[in-house]
């Protein structure tokens, strides 16, 4: 595997006079999070071999204000928004792209009201669009015949009605799909939406990505997909609390693609 | 003689109304104690929601056996209210049977005669309805919240069901004139010969008794209603129309806020200007009572079944949290009756009780334990939005209490000083592209 790789920054191409095809939104979890940044690394590889003209804020981007907002602090998530809001406006951003649901229906759904309208996809929907049209492919079949569920994320799915691209690019794999017994509109959260990832749980008789993970290994999964950094997360912490670490891998899709195209 | 049943009848029918009409005034004034909601958008497609999900009833099904249990209950109800329009003009104007004078025979045996078989029907769902709730103790009907009123509100209406059904049946079964028309009574008939004994002034008794009880327990359901879970089979449908139709992830921006953070980025706006003249008091935000809160969010208490679809899903719940979406709109519902009481005992003003929801009703460790996923408004068969209400008082409890939990704060600190929920410096958000 290779480790070069290249990602172009907005003021950078903006100083060239050059206007990418679409803006990489890292989020808080890809640009900091240990595990995140491999998500990342691993989808801006996908882009490079595709030849996407991209481009991400780098230190220009700031947190889209999502746990604030959930967690009731309107004030802040604003201020957040209309800051944000400006940096991509002084850009002229079309099309955004972004590997965290969370960032995603901020910036789809709520930004639009404060001033900032653009085309906002999850990168499993943009990686669909690039093998729809070609520009990337999946060969190799290294996952044939592996189980794999996916973990549908709140915030993308039942928050925002996504729940097929994902599924279809596993299905690409030449993976078996296993669905879990809650999943698409009746899946259930990993636990960390509504800002839960920032703070202790209330008390109850369990945590909620334990219970999540125990639906996980019912299918008997090789690997557990997810769509989310912090789904991610939740699910590394539920598979290693049920000692299965060794035997169950828990990936972004961008990582399975990125794997079977051995970037 | 006639005419004093006639007169009866109709002082009845219009006490029940008109009782009815007044508790429904009501319900209208104590929902519009809150907020203005501007909900004049998309019509079409309101109307499509309230056709499919009230009408059609297209989430009770994502359920099978409830679901279908609960289509025939209420297409029984329906169709067989048709029956009740008979009874009414045969109780005003002293006919009987007005529908065999103005039908054709065969036509109003085959109404009559599907109505006996929707009768069984929900008799049948209405029992089975019965063990779930008693017998098999179905999890979601024995919640904290389901006790007292809440868990007999719940029998009472199957109670009524059954009463309501078997009068039906048994005031077919005694009237001479029905049976002797020899169609339509395709259950009664079976009934019919327990009375062959009896006088027959004995059996036209019974068929009067049953006919009167009858038309008094219809009105008194009706009016029991506004008292019970039960209203949702009026308020659903209004609910429906004006369900959430944006995406539902997507929270609405608090204006109030926009207002002040634009100031604030403004550059040119003078801080230390006074606030003009008529500028409006502030306004609280986010909620910590019924009234904060808008008037869709109220109807939606009143819709609320308290069958308990949302909490069975909430995550929260099932992890063994103290949150119940359920118990949200319960509650929410509880202190707008009560905020209501005092209006009307007050000659129509509310004098403050000390009492609000946050706290009294709804506590914070409720409302920290959503993970705001969304779970209990996709479950809700009749569109309600938990969810909204337990945003709104996290946003009273964080903005105007800082009421959030120590760990919510550093997060929130961690945003306003790095741009980022982590202690994580903003100058270093590319350096993952380095890493290797
Ligand atoms: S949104 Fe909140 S209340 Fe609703 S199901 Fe999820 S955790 Fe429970
Ligand atoms: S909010 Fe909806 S799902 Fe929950 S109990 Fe009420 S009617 Fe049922």
């Amino acid at each position: 595997m290779s480790n070069e790789i290249n990602v172009p920054t907005m003021a950078s191409l903006f100083a060239e006079g050059k206007q990418p095809e679409v803006l990489f939104w890292v989020g808080c979890a890809g640009s900091f999070d240990d595990r995140a940044k491999k998500i990342t690394k691993a989808f801006v590889k996908i882009l490079n071999k595709a030849n996407v003209n991209f481009a991400v804020l780098g230190t220009e981007e700031s947190c889209t204000g999502d746990p604030a907002k959930r967690a009731g602090n309107e004030f802040l998530f604003q201020m957040q928004a209309v800051t944000n809001i400006e940096v991509l406006n002084a850009y002229d951003v079309k099309k955004v792209v972004t590997a965290c649901p969370h960032c995603f229906n901020t910036l789809k759904n709520e930004y639009p009201g404060l001033g900032g309208t653009y085309e906002v996809v999850h990168h499993t929907q943009f990686l669909k669009q690039l093998l729809e049209e070609g520009r990337i492919t999946m060969e190799g079949g290294k996952f044939k015949g592996k189980r794999i569920t996916f973990h549908d994320p709140c915030y993308l799915g039942r928050a925002n009605d996504v729940y097929e691209a994902p599924r279809d690019l596993i299905r690409k794999l030449d993976a078996e799909l296993v669905e879990m017994k809650s999943c698409k509109t009746r899946g259930l959260c990993c636990g960390a939406g509504g800002a839960q990832m920032f703070k202790e749980a209330e008390k109850g008789d369990k945590e909620i990505n334990i219970e999540r993970t125990e639906q996980a290994l019912e299918v008997q999964p090789d690997i557990i997909a997810a769509g989310c950094p912090f789904c991610n997360t939740m699910m590394t912490d539920g598979v290693k609390n049920k000692e299965k670490e060794a035997s169950i891998a828990v990936m972004d899709i961008a990582e399975l693609i990125a794997s079977a195209d051995d970037l | 003689m006639q005419y004093i049943s006639q007169i009866i009848f109709t002082l009845i029918l219009i006490a029940g109304i008109g009782y009815f009409a007044s508790n429904v005034k009501k319900l209208f004034r104590n929902i519009k104690l809150g907020k203005d909601l501007d909900v004049s958008d998309n019509k079409p497609q309101r109307w499509k929601n309230m056709a499919k999900i009230a009408l059609g009833q297209t989430k009770m099904v994502v359920r099978p056996i409830a679901g279908f249990l609960h289509v025939i209950v209420y297409v029984g109800f329906i169709v067989i209210n048709i029956e009740v329009l008979e009874i009414v003009i045969d109780g005003v104007f002293g006919t009987h049977r007005i529908g065999l004078h103005v039908l054709n025979k065969s036509v109003y045996g085959f109404l009559i005669g599907t109505f006996e078989v929707l009768a069984v029907l929900v008799l049948t769902s209405v029992i089975i309805f019965w063990i779930r709730r008693n017998i098999i103790k179905l999890k979601r009907f024995w919640s904290a919240e389901m006790t007292g009123w809440p868990k007999s509100d719940g029998n009472i209406i199957l109670y009524f069901e059954v009463v309501l059904m078997c009068l039906f049946l048994l005031m077919n079964a005694t009237d001479a004139t029905f049976q002797n028309l020899g169609s339509g009574n395709i259950v009664s008939q079976f009934i019919a010969p327990l009375f062959e004994g009896m006088s027959e002034g004995n059996v036209h008794m019974i068929e009067r008794t049953a006919w009167w009880i009858h038309i008094i327990g219809i009105l008194v359901f009706l009016n029991y209603l506004y008292f019970s879970k039960h209203l949702h089979i009026l308020l659903a449908f209004p609910n429906t129309y004006y369900g959430k139709l944006i995406p539902k992830g997507q929270f609405s921006n608090n204006e109030a806020v926009t207002k002040e953070v634009k100031l604030m980025m403004d550059p040119s706006a003078d801080p230390f200007a006074a606030p003009a003249e008529d500028a409006p008091v502030p306004e609280k935000f986010g909620a910590s009572d019924v009234t904060d809160l808008s008037w869709v969010q109220l109807l939606n208490a009143y819709t609320c079944t308290e069958c308990g679809r949302c909490t069975s899903e909430c995550p929260a719940n099932i992890t063994g949290k103290k949150l119940s979406p359920r118990k949200i709109m319960m509650d929410t519902r509880d202190r707008l009756v009560e905020v209501g009481k005092n209006i009307d005992a007050n000659k129509g003003t509310f004098v403050p009780d000390g009492k609000q929801l946050l706290g009294d009703y709804i506590t914070n460790e409720e409302l920290w334990a959503c993970t705001s996923c969304n779970a209990c408004v996709q479950a809700c068969p009749v569109s309600i939005d938990p969810l909204s209400i337990i945003m709104d008082m996290r946003q009273y409890l964080v903005m105007e209490q800082s009421a959030a939990p120590s760990d919510l704060n550093n997060m929130m600190g961690n945003i306003e000083n790095n741009g980022a929920p982590w202690p994580f410096n903003q100058q270093d958000r590319l350096n993952w592209a380095n890493e290797s």
